[in-house]
C-alpha cells in the first residue's frame, strides 16, 4: 500500500504527480466553468455595488491563494531547512512564481474594483500595502534562488528569507481589524460566520476550489519540471567529470 | 543536541525574532499605519492638523447639501456634508465628482486640509463599503422586518 511517506521519494512522487495531473487539470477546468457560470450569470447583483460585485469572484479567491501559496512555501521551507527533505525545497521553489501570479491577479483585480467602488485605483492603506509587500517578497524569494548558484546553499538562504517573511501573512489577514483601512473587514473567515448571502457564497467557494486545484495542477507540473531539470544538471556534471569519478 | 534539533531551534528563533520585531515596529507605527483619522480622534488633538489629513466616518444623514441642486454630478459640483462617528462630527466641503457609493449614512474617507474655520476642504472623497454582501431583495426584506441598522448593515 502506498502511504504519504512513499511520496516523499522523488521518483514515486513524480509517478504519482504524472498520473494525477490530467485529473486535477480536468477538475480545475470543470470547476472554473461551473464557478464562472454561477459568478457571471447565476448569482444576484449586490444591493449596494450592483453588478460590479462580480469582480469579487475573481479577486477574493486570488487573494486567498496569494496567502495560501506563501503559507505552503513557508511550511515547505521549514521542512526543507530542518529535515533536509529533498522534495520540500523543490515544492517551495516552484510555488513562488505561482503565488506571485495569484498575488498580482489579486492586486490587479482589486485595483479594477477599487476605482468604481471607492473612487481610487490604489490607496496606501494597511491591507493594500501589506499585499504589495507580499508580492515583492515573492519576487525577492525568486531572485534569491536565481542569484545563488549552489542549489543547497540557495535552498537554505531562501528558506530563511521565506520564514522571516511569513510574519506578513497574519499582518495581511488582520490588517483590516487592527487599523482603520479603506478596505472593508473580512466577510467570509470571521467570527460569527460569513456576512455574504448564500447565493453569493456558492460561486465564491466554487471559484476558491477552482483556484486551489489550479494551484495543485500547476505545482505538480512545475515540480516535475524542476526535478527533471535537476536530473539533467546531475547528468551533465557526470559527463563533464573525469571518468571513474563517482557523482552522488 | 542533534543537528536536526539545532536547525529546528534556529528556524523557531528566526520566526519568533521576526514576529517580535514586526510587533514592535507596528506598535510604534500604530497611528501612521491607520489610513485615516476619525472625528473623535481629531477631537482628542489640541489643535487641528495643518497638513494633508485623511478623515473617515459616516456621512451624517440630512447633512449633504449641494450648492446647486441642478448640478450634483459635474466636476464643478460643490457639496457640503458632515462626517460623524458615534462621538464627534467634522464638517467637510468638496468640489468634484463623488463616487457612486457616496450617500448619507455611508462610510467615506476624505482627504484634504482644514481651513481657518475648522472645515475640511477635501481634495478627494473615497467611498468605503462594508463587509456585507447580499442581493437587493434580501436587503429590502431585512429592512421590512426591522432588523436593519443603517450604519452596520443587517444584524444577524
Amino acid at each position: 500500500m502506498t502511504t504519504i511517506y512513499d511520496l516523499a521519494n522523488p521518483k514515486r512522487f513524480e509517478a504519482f504527480a504524472k498520473t494525477l495531473t490530467p485529473f486535477t487539470a480536468a477538475a480545475t477546468a470543470a470547476l472554473f466553468v461551473a464557478g464562472l457560470y454561477f459568478a457571471l450569470f447565476h448569482s444576484p447583483a449586490d444591493y449596494q455595488q450592483g453588478e460590479t460585485v462580480r469582480i469579487m469572484y475573481v479577486h477574493v479567491p486570488a487573494a486567498w491563494m496569494a496567502m495560501m501559496c506563501y503559507t505552503s512555501m513557508a511550511v515547505a521551507s521549514a521542512a526543507g531547512f530542518i529535515w533536509k527533505h529533498p522534495l520540500a525545497d523543490v515544492a517551495a521553489k516552484t510555488t513562488a512564481p505561482i503565488g506571485a501570479a495569484f498575488t498580482f491577479l489579486a492586486l490587479f483585480t482589486g485595483s479594477l474594483w477599487g476605482k468604481p467602488m471607492w473612487g481610487a485605483w490604489w490607496a496606501w492603506d494597511a491591507r493594500l500595502t501589506s499585499v504589495l509587500i507580499l508580492f515583492f517578497m515573492y519576487l525577492g524569494y525568486i531572485a534569491l534562488w536565481n542569484a545563488i548558484e549552489d542549489k543547497t546553499r540557495a535552498a537554505k538562504i531562501a528558506a530563511i528569507a521565506c520564514l522571516v517573511g511569513f510574519i506578513n501573512v497574519p499582518i495581511i489577514k488582520f490588517s483590516v481589524d487592527w487599523w482603520n483601512s479603506l478596505h472593508q473587514p473580512a466577510s467570509v473567515f470571521k467570527e460569527g460566520g460569513p456576512s455574504i448571502d448564500g447565493s453569493m457564497l456558492t460561486p465564491l467557494f466554487l471559484m476558491g476550489l477552482a483556484y486551489t486545484l489550479l494551484y495543485v495542477t500547476l505545482l505538480f507540473i512545475a515540480m516535475r519540471a524542476e526535478l527533471a531539470e535537476r536530473r539533467i544538471q546531475r547528468l551533465e556534471q557526470a559527463a563533464r567529470a573525469p571518468s571513474g569519478a563517482v557523482i552522488s | 543536541m542533534t543537528k536536526k534539533q539545532r536547525r529546528l531551534l534556529f528556524a523557531g528563533a528566526i520566526v519568533s525574532v521576526a514576529a517580535v520585531a514586526a510587533a514592535l515596529v507596528l506598535t510604534a507605527l500604530k497611528s501612521s499605519v491607520a489610513y485615516f483619522y476619525t472625528p473623535s480622534d481629531l477631537q482628542k488633538l489640541a489643535q487641528l492638523p495643518t497638513g494633508m489629513v485623511r478623515l473617515g466616518g459616516l456621512v451624517e444623514t440630512g447633512s449633504v447639501k449641494f450648492a446647486d441642486a441642478a448640478d450634483t454630478k459635474s466636476r464643478d459640483a460643490l457639496v457640503d456634508f458632515v462626517i460623524e462617528d458615534t462621538v464627534a462630527k467634522t464638517p467637510v466641503t468638496y468640489r468634484g465628482v463623488l463616487p457612486d457609493l457616496f450617500r448619507e449614512g455611508q462610510g467615506v474617507v476624505v482627504e484634504g486640509k482644514f481651513d481657518a474655520s475648522g472645515e475640511l476642504v477635501a481634495s478627494q472623497v473615497l467611498a468605503k463599503h462594508d463587509e456585507n454582501y447580499m442581493p437587493k431583495e434580501v436587503a429590502d426584506a431585512l429592512k421590512k422586518q426591522g432588523v436593519w441598522q443603517e450604519t452596520e448593515g443587517p444584524t444577524n
